[in-house]
């Protein structure tokens, strides 16, 4: 196996498949400012996933460009963590889904940017203004909601008993990462989950919610076992590739 | 033979598709101008990862540099250095405001979550007491706002540094 390319599919189809459920809202939004918010920030993942997946292509070196890699490829070969293909819920359960994982994001690119691969640096530092700007929109968010009215407050704490389980994932670490760290290509990931508990914290606190106490975890996702949702995600996304293969307008 | 200097002229006669009152240079997403033996290489960087108009920044560049004779034109996409919109240019930022588009206004770190919220003043009354309306506008890289005195909606080009 081809650490880099394991590496950067996975990053990729983080994503994908967060920007793929962020589109879903397109024309559904609570209000139209959210609604276009939401497809913005679908428009940031799919330019960081083409970017990703176009990298993975030429590092595995078989002429596979980012568009067959996004749409050729089987549920089991899609390496997403599971928090991102949980359906969209109501807004309260996206943005918290939303705020999950941008803070990982974020931590994620900051260390990113150091890294030795020159291609991997320069996607994080594109994309690390791009999160930024995310990360303040999902927790202004999870404060406004969380303090805001008894309903919305039961509900965002209902998302984050929800998802809570899906959290441990954006930690997971095997061989993959050990081989990159080891050879330079990446710097290490020390310190990223308690970083990243700060800060998720820190705006939970403020949006007076509490952290779920079940430490249950659920994961599976990097090896390529996925919740039920992903077969739906996939079928939508990759119709036209399948149904017409080579279709390009 | 055409000189570089030229080049760069021909590249202000090729506009931003989303915001067609810039160019791409106002814009500051052309990078690099190199002349080759026989024709030129242009290195652009996108303004957002995702944005829908690099390609057709692409094409236009190529098809602006044939109608000047330039038939040998290679357009490289580079991510690093990430364009910030420092590189807007000061012709640029005047241009956004007669156009009714607020430039981007000097702004903390994004990340800082919890502090005063940058003033943009309005391009059309130039009045301070202005509201955000949405962080995220008509394209990748603007906010909505509105100006509370002359009741003005606008789009502001999002600081991104």
């Amino acid at each position: 196996m081809n650490a880099l390319f394991e590496y950067l599919i996975r990053l990729g189809d983080d994503s994908l498949i967060i920007g793929h459920r962020l589109s879903e809202w397109c024309g559904h939004g609570p209000v139209l400012e959210e609604d276009i918010a939401m497809t913005n920030l679908s428009l940031d993942f799919i330019g960081q996933t083409a970017s990703l997946l176009k990298y993975a292509g030429e590092v595995e070196g078989k002429g596979r460009t980012e568009d067959d890699l996004a749409y050729l490829r089987c549920d089991r070969e899609y390496k997403n963590i599971l928090l991102v293909e949980q359906p969209n819920g109501d807004f309260g359960m996206t943005m918290m889904r939303q705020f999950l994982f941008d803070a990982y994001r974020k931590l994620l690119f900051e260390r990113l940017v150091n890294a030795k691969d020159e291609t991997i640096a320069a996607i994080a530092e594109k994309s690390l203004k791009e999160t930024k700007y995310h990360f303040k929109h999902s927790s202004e968010w999870i404060i406004r909601l969380g303090d805001g009215t008894e309903e919305s407050n039961r509900r965002v704490q209902d998302s984050l008993d929800t998802l809570w389980r899906y959290t441990s994932e954006l930690f997971y670490t095997d061989a993959v990462d050990a081989e990159l760290i080891a050879a330079g290509t990446i710097p290490s990931m020390e310190g990223l989950e308690e970083d990243w508990e700060k800060s998720v914290g820190e705006v939970l606190s403020e949006a007076t919610l509490t952290i779920p106490t079940n430490n249950w975890k659920q994961e599976g996702g990097r090896k390529g076992m996925h919740s039920e949702h992903l077969g739906y995600i996939l079928a939508e996304l990759q119709y036209m590739q399948r149904a017409y293969p080579g279709l390009e307008w | 033979m055409v000189t570089e200097k030229q080049i760069w002229a021909y590249l202000e006669e090729v506009f931003d598709p989303e915001v067609p009152v810039l160019t791409v240079v106002d814009l500051g997403v052309v990078q690099k101008v190199e002349l080759k033996d026989d024709g030129c290489k242009i290195v652009i960087t996108p303004t957002y990862s995702g944005c829908p108009a690099m390609k057709r920044i692409e094409d236009d560049i190529h098809e602006k540099l044939a109608e000047k004779g330039i038939e040998k034109v290679e357009v490289e996409l580079v991510l690093s250095p990430a364009w910030t919109t420092d590189w807007i240019t000061e012709i640029g930022k005047k241009k956004l405001k007669e156009y009714g588009i607020a430039p981007p206004e000097d702004e903390v770190d994004k990340s800082v979550l919890f502090a005063d919220p940058t003033v943009v003043p309005c391009p059309k009354c130039d009045s301070r007491n202005t509201k955000l309306i949405s962080q995220f506008g008509s394209t990748a890289c603007k906010a909505h706002y509105q100006c509370n005195d002359c009741l003005e909606p606008f789009d502001y080009f999002k600081c991104l540094r």
